[in-house]
């Protein structure tokens, strides 16, 4: 048996090894009981708030980040203006932010108060 | 008769207001003055209240929220239809006269979102803070929140900011003619 032969019989033997939890965990949360928010399929709803407020807060940042630049930027040309150029920046930063605050919402209510449930 | 103490500083954010509506809503706007004077001392305290330990804000609730997103909702239609009579429906219509049956709908979804979006932003954000320093009190009581309570004095005065500046934009946009 040749070197390579061996190692690629390991990496087999660990990818089963790993991937089976996976499928065991899977098959597990279907059959846990399923009464109020600890139904079987609460399991997704928590991966999909997360992921979800993930998104959103990277998004949000982005567009955050943009609209400071370009503030820090007018600042920087223009000293006088200062004190109107950081009402607006800070006007804009939170109408930027509520539309991330709209996603914390809705996970809100998936979380806790969930029609479905 | 010269005010000094109490008096004194609250003429000074009285002014303040008033010069802020001004600015918005031009020289007719002062009859707005009350009403939108009240819904910012409202939410200002409402706001404030949440960062004393052991009190819930009023605007974590959602339901006072959605009312007042309601009354500016109520006040910036009537407001229109009582200063253009029926022709407030131009509007609703855009630029040009062909663009109507699509323009139309969408001018109506985003008028019906102005009070939703409203309500949500505020409950949001008083929510969340809320929570992150009832989280946060959970960890290490009374020393662990601080950060979070003097961010959130900040985010409560800038709420307030926000929500009346979006109130009196709407109103000056019922007021002005249509295009």
């Amino acid at each position: 048996m040749s070197i390579k032969y061996r190692i690629a019989i390991i990496w087999a033997v660990m990818a089963v090894t790993m991937l089976a939890p996976i499928a065991m965990a899977a098959d597990a949360g279907a059959v846990a009981a399923d009464e109020g928010r600890y139904s079987g399929f609460f399991s997704f709803i928590a991966l999909g708030a997360v992921v979800g407020l993930g998104l959103a807060a990277g998004g949000g940042g982005i567009g955050m980040g943009n609209a400071v630049s370009g503030a820090v930027n007018a600042m920087a040309r223009n000293p006088g203006f200062y004190g109107r150029i950081f009402t607006n920046m800070l006007i804009g930063l939170a109408l930027i932010e509520s539309l991330v605050i709209y996603t914390l919402v809705v996970v809100l209510l998936l979380l806790y108060a969930n029609p479905f449930l | 008769m010269i005010p000094n103490g109490m008096q004194n500083a609250l003429e000074m954010i009285v002014w303040e207001l008033a010069q802020f509506v001004d600015s918005i809503l031009g020289k007719d706007g002062r009859k707005f003055f009350p009403f939108i004077g009240a819904l910012a001392f409202f939410i200002l305290c409402a706001n404030l209240i949440g960062l004393i330990p052991g009190c819930v804000p009023p605007t974590a609730n959602v339901n006072t929220n959605i009312a007042m997103a309601i009354m500016v909702f109520i006040v910036y239609q009537a407001v229109g239809f009582s200063r253009h009579g029926l022709g407030y429906i131009k509007h609703f219509m855009g630029p040009v006269w062909w663009m109507v049956p699509l323009m139309f709908p969408i001018e109506i979804i985003s008028h019906l979102a102005r009070p939703l979006t409203l309500a949500v932003r505020l409950f949001g954000n008083i929510k969340g803070e809320e929570l992150v320093i009832l989280v946060l009190g959970f960890l290490i009581p009374l020393i662990l929140p601080m950060p979070m309570i003097a961010f959130a004095i900040f985010t409560s005065i800038l709420q307030t900011l926000v929500f009346i500046l979006l109130s009196l934009v709407y109103i000056a946009g019922a007021l002005e003619e249509a295009h």
